[in-house]
């Protein structure tokens, strides 16, 4: 019986030949992440530990991006331990305000992230890492603290679900579209403890940018992981940004899966999730009453980078946001809001009455930067739309691709570009 | 490893994390404070009503979501013995474990408890008894491994111990 991607790589970590599902494992990391919430407890855990320092300074990543710039004063007082820690254990990969970007976007980009890595970060959307063929996963803070004193975790073994893609996905149809389609498809708790494992000849298809919005979103189906095969893209994207060695592991062509699907990316269609649940899925098709909105976000960890920012810009160019609307634009990292302004988009934004903030995750989790108020209902390109969690208790959160929230933007009601492009 | 026993509050599938602490309030890393908004956006009354030693019984699922583990924390300091549920996301797993929070997979216990139900957990045998309705329950088991971290009440000194 053979070993999946996922497999494969944590048998490597772990010093063993051959692993299984539901096997306990002990293995080594070549990456432990946090950002401004989690760290902190990860260091006051860290504090009681007998073990003094971290296990290797150039194999942490501290991001302060949740609440940052500090929000507020509790939020300054997370970050300045954050900071603290950093300096006082020498820490590489410290990004502060002006360096900083949505950690998951960030990391990639400066070459943190390669093929064949075990990552673990104190933030569920750590699985982003997948679309380059590492294994990454969300942890809490006391695996955290664990990683940075021993540079080991625990796992479980995680069986797999193969998702087969074939196709190329149509104008207007992103990883948005098909990771939302998937969610819809399994449920939120449809891949359970499970890795999900991404193949089949429609990856091509899909740009670097498209693989990181999906195996982001792993974690909204419940996944452990969500991984892409290591193919020319993966790596001149890697060569590009990283001076890291990196290894492509294979599955085995008898690997087991607990379920395997196939997709044809060329039938899907810009899928919505409605609140409150990234399960409660529609294709625009789908939706034949008309549904006004208060806010736009287009942004996060999901969708912040420079093509979903392309894709709102072609859709905003010459348009105005609707009359009483919202829109809120947040480029995920420096390198991304520079490129936006270099080639025009922030101009394009700013003209259309959508406002541009620096990389922050502020609204995605209801911290701050477009908080909603009672009643009020957004389209955001964000990943969760549980109650409550971008404000009141009752708001409501439709999660969608950069397309459609930017065309929502200009109608004032949830809507595709077609309708005017 | 010890017993509880106290009062259910009963919950459906997918609790998530931000039901658990909203986000509003994690510029906060204290546990007392994160207690005192504990389900807030679910259950209003829970906090005013939890006592020391009562559990949280839910559905699938529960605690999927962002990996804050003050959710746990949240749960724990607002008095909470034991959390049973039909299925758990595996990050709230993880963390419930590592802080030494004990909970329990156990489908027909999900079931067979309704809110304000009297619940007694022997941790050692995975014995679960509605004390209200006289059923009883039979939870999973943890693996060794993970029995010697709640023994140690929690991951930093299960490695501190090693």
């Amino acid at each position: 019986m053979g070993m999946t991607m996922t497999q494969k790589i944590l048998a490597a970590h772990a010093g063993l030949d051959k692993v299984e599902a539901g096997q306990l494992i002990e293995a080594d990391l070549d990456l432990v992440l946090g950002n401004d919430i989690t760290s902190p407890v990860a260091i006051k855990e860290m504090d009681k530990m007998k073990v003094k320092g971290v296990f290797d300074k150039d194999k942490i990543a501290l991001v302060p991006d949740h609440f940052v710039p500090n929000k507020d004063i509790k939020s300054a007082e997370h970050c300045k331990c954050v900071r603290e820690f950093a300096y006082r254990n020498e820490i590489t990969n410290y990004f502060e305000v002006g360096e900083m970007g949505i950690e998951h976007a960030l990391l990639p980009e400066k070459g943190l992230t390669v093929a064949g890595d075990v990552i673990i970060g104190a933030d569920s959307h750590t699985c982003t890492y997948g679309a380059l063929g590492a294994f990454s996963t969300g942890v809490g803070s006391t695996d955290m603290a664990a990683g940075m004193a021993t540079g080991k975790a625990w796992f479980k073994v995680p069986g797999a679900i193969k998702f087969h893609l074939v196709g190329k996905p149509a104008k207007w149809v992103s990883g948005k579209d098909v990771i939302l389609h998937i969610i819809g498809m399994i449920g939120v708790d449809g891949a359970l403890y499970k890795s999900m494992e991404f193949t089949g000849e429609g990856v091509k298809n899909l740009t670097m940018d498209d693989r990181f919005t999906i195996a982001n979103m792993a974690i909204e189906a419940g996944g452990k992981n969500g991984i892409f095969p290591v193919d020319d893209l993966a790596i001149s994207y890697m060569k590009e940004h990283s001076k890291k060695s990196y290894t492509i592991y294979e599955a085995d062509e008898d690997a087991v899966y607990d379920e395997e699907y196939t997709i044809d990316l060329s039938t899907l269609r810009p899928t919505i999730a409605f609140p409150h649940l990234p399960e409660n899925t529609k294709t625009i098709d789908q939706i034949t009453e008309e549904i006004k909105i208060d806010q736009v976000v287009i942004g996060s960890c999901t969708n912040g980078r420079i093509e979903d920012m392309r894709i709102a810009a072609e859709v905003l160019k010459g348009r105005h946001v609707a009359k009483g609307m919202r829109c809120i634009i947040i480029p995920a990292t420096q390198a991304v809001y520079l490129q936006a302004m270099e080639e025009g988009l922030l101009k394009i934004f700013v003209e259309a009455g959508a406002v541009v903030s620096t990389p922050t995750c502020g609204p995605c989790l209801g911290g701050y930067m477009g908080i909603l108020a009672e009643g009020e209902k957004c389209v955001s390109t964000t990943n969760r739309n549980f109650v409550g969690r971008m404000g009141h208790v009752n708001s409501a959160i439709f999660l969608a691709s950069p397309a459609i929230a930017a065309a929502s933007a200009v109608t004032g009601k949830i809507s595709s570009p077609c309708e005017f492009m | 490893m010890k017993a509880a026993k106290g009062n259910v509050f009963k919950y459906g599938d997918n609790v998530d994390t931000d039901v658990i602490i909203p986000a509003r309030y994690l510029n906060s890393s204290d546990p007392a404070e994160l207690a005192a908004h504990c389900m807030e956006d679910i259950d209003k009354d829970f906090i005013k009503n939890v006592k020391q030693g009562d559990m949280i019984v839910a559905d699938k699922n529960f605690g999927c979501g962002s990996s804050r583990e003050h959710a746990p924390i949240a749960i724990k300091a607002a008095g909470v013995s034991c959390v049973i549920a039909e299925t758990f996301a595996r990050i709230f797993y993880r963390n419930a474990i590592n802080i030494g929070l004990p909970i329990i997979e156990c489908p027909e216990a999900s079931k067979g408890i309704e809110n304000g139900d009297e619940v007694s957990v022997d941790f050692d045998t995975g014995i679960i008894k509605n004390l209200t309705k006289g059923t009883e329950f039979k939870g999973q088991a943890f693996p060794e491994f993970m029995q010697k971290i709640i023994a140690a009440e929690g991951l930093i000194n299960y490695i501190n111990q090693k």
